[in-house]
């Protein structure tokens, strides 16, 4: 008998935006490690994307092309393409630090500056030029508003930011990026040292700033990445320890049906 | 390598007690046609009673999947097995049901003396038994082929319940004395034709946990 309609197509309802990062066939090596193989993978305009996969996949390393941090570590070569709004950022003509202040980032621990509130969140626009502390003054606010600390902290912004929690601190260090006016944001694990209290916070956060930011976050959590993430992409890796992409898809289809028997495996525990 | 091993050790406990819930089902189905067959009333008080058993184990293992899902977080075809025994377990109460509904016809029916040698009836619920059966085996070994064939058997209940009526039509149009006996009579068989349905959305979710997609196999005539 054949098979009448399918009732229900979750694939209709959701829509993307436009392509904001772009790898093709990427790989990258430190020295002679290959960490990452052959990566083509679209990450789309204002929305949040999730990197999952087993430790030592990859996750971090594909995270870093996106803001050249790999550079820093001796060794690391690139190969392929990595592209933002369709400028291929591995181009000798690219201003690195002009590319930083576009593609933030937030790190696993909260890692604010020895300084105050204020202190932490003007560092990077003074660095970028900007003087006037009226104008200053503005950018604080807005930065801490939209990462949702400025109620917790809007009287105590001399005080020194280590003396707040690790959620707070957190979420100071992603009103920091914030602050420059990047496009992108990179999360690295940030909820991993956070309460789970904490964790939800920075999770609504997250969606909250997905309407004006491109986001990509790397999460051993796996519930994490299915509550807040648009895409999914799984990573593992090969056995020469190189990261592969096994399987990218809408969120709602990796977590519920995804098509890669290794996805399958790996998110319902499987393997790991 | 196993992550999850006390997870999937208790999910393959749920699916042992569906087992248990699909052989109680199969078992009250069987024993209403052979109570109506035998004029059995004490057997037919014995359903009504035996359904109470089976509204337990379904809400004994609604509350395990429920367990299991809030402690687990299920994902893929996990979370898709967790959600589609849920339906099932449903599917199985409710076959249950028709057949202590079968049960009550047996007693209204009493001692009534018989209309017709009952033929297509008890022909009726061996295939829905044999439906059963099959749609179990397809959840346990993931079949998606398999349950889309006892889909196609549906048509065969359909034939009987069709034939079943005009028969009992016909002894109405002739003999207007007989019309209570066989309107009861159809009863039993709409009782039987919808336990098929059931079976039918039995396997439509067994293709849901092999294939991820909800589709509507086949449907029935009524």
């Amino acid at each position: 008998m054949e098979l009448n309609q399918v009732l229900f197509d979750k694939e209709k309802v959701v829509e993307l935006g436009e392509v904001k990062l772009k790898t093709e066939g990427v790989s990258l090596y430190y020295r002679n490690f290959q960490a990452l193989r052959n990566i083509s993978l679209e990450i789309p305009d204002r929305a949040i994307t999730a990197i999952i996969g087993p430790s030592g996949c990859g996750k971090s390393s594909f995270l870093r092309l996106f803001n050249r941090m790999n550079d820093l570590i001796g060794g690391a070569r690139v190969e392929g393409k990595v592209e933002f709004d369709d400028i291929s950022i591995y181009e000798d003509a690219i201003d690195v630090v002009e590319l930083r202040k576009k593609v933030g980032m937030v790190f696993q621990r909260p890692n604010p500056f020895p300084m105050s509130v204020f202190e932490n969140i003007a560092f990077g626009p003074k660095r970028h030029g900007k003087k006037n502390r009226k104008e200053m003054e503005e950018i604080i606010e807005r930065s801490l508003k939209q990462a949702a600390l400025w109620d917790d902290v809007k009287d105590k912004l001399n005080q020194s930011a280590l003396a707040l929690s690790g959620g707070q601190q957190q979420r100071l260090c992603i009103a920091r990026v914030l602050a420059v006016e990047p496009e992108v944001i990179l999360m690295d694990e940030p909820c991993s040292a956070l309460d789970p209290i904490a964790t939800l916070k920075i999770e609504d956060l997250m969606r909250e700033l997905s309407q004006d930011y491109t986001i990509i976050i790397v999460t051993h959590n796996m519930q994490q990445a299915a509550r807040v993430s648009d895409i999914s992409a799984f990573f593992m890796m090969e056995e020469d320890r190189a990261g592969i992409l096994v399987e990218k898809g809408l969120t709602s289809e990796i977590f519920t049906n995804p098509k890669d028997k290794r996805t399958e495996d790996y998110i319902t525990g499987r393997f790991g | 390598m196993e992550m999850r091993t006390n997870f999937h050790k208790k999910m393959r406990g749920i699916q042992d007690e569906i087992m248990v819930l699909g052989n109680m089902a199969e078992v009250a189905i069987s024993q209403s046609v052979d109570a109506l067959k035998n004029r059995n009333l004490i057997l037919a008080h014995q359903i009504i009673n035996d359904d109470i058993k089976i509204n337990r184990k379904r809400y004994e293992i609604e509350e395990k999947c429920t367990q299991l899902i809030a402690t687990q977080q299920p994902m893929a075809s996990d979370l898709r097995t967790m959600i589609c025994v849920l339906n099932i377990i449903t599917e199985l109460e409710r076959i249950g049901d028709y057949a202590e509904g079968i049960a009550k016809i047996v007693i209204m029916i009493g001692d009534e003396p018989p209309l017709k040698p009952l033929i297509d009836i008890p022909r009726m619920a061996d295939k829905i038994i044999q439906m059963l059966r099959q749609s179990l085996d397809a959840f346990v070994q993931r079949n998606a082929e398999a349950a889309i064939q006892v889909v196609d058997e549906d048509d065969e209940i359909d034939n009987l319940y069709n034939q079943v009526f005009r028969e009992l039509l016909t002894f109405m149009i002739e003999d207007p004395r007989t019309i209570t006996r066989a309107t009861r009579l159809i009863w039993v068989a709409h009782n039987l034709e919808r336990s098929a349905d059931r079976v039918t959305n039995i396997c439509e979710r067994i293709v849901f946990i092999v294939t991820g997609k909800m589709q509507e196999i086949g449907a029935s005539n009524y």
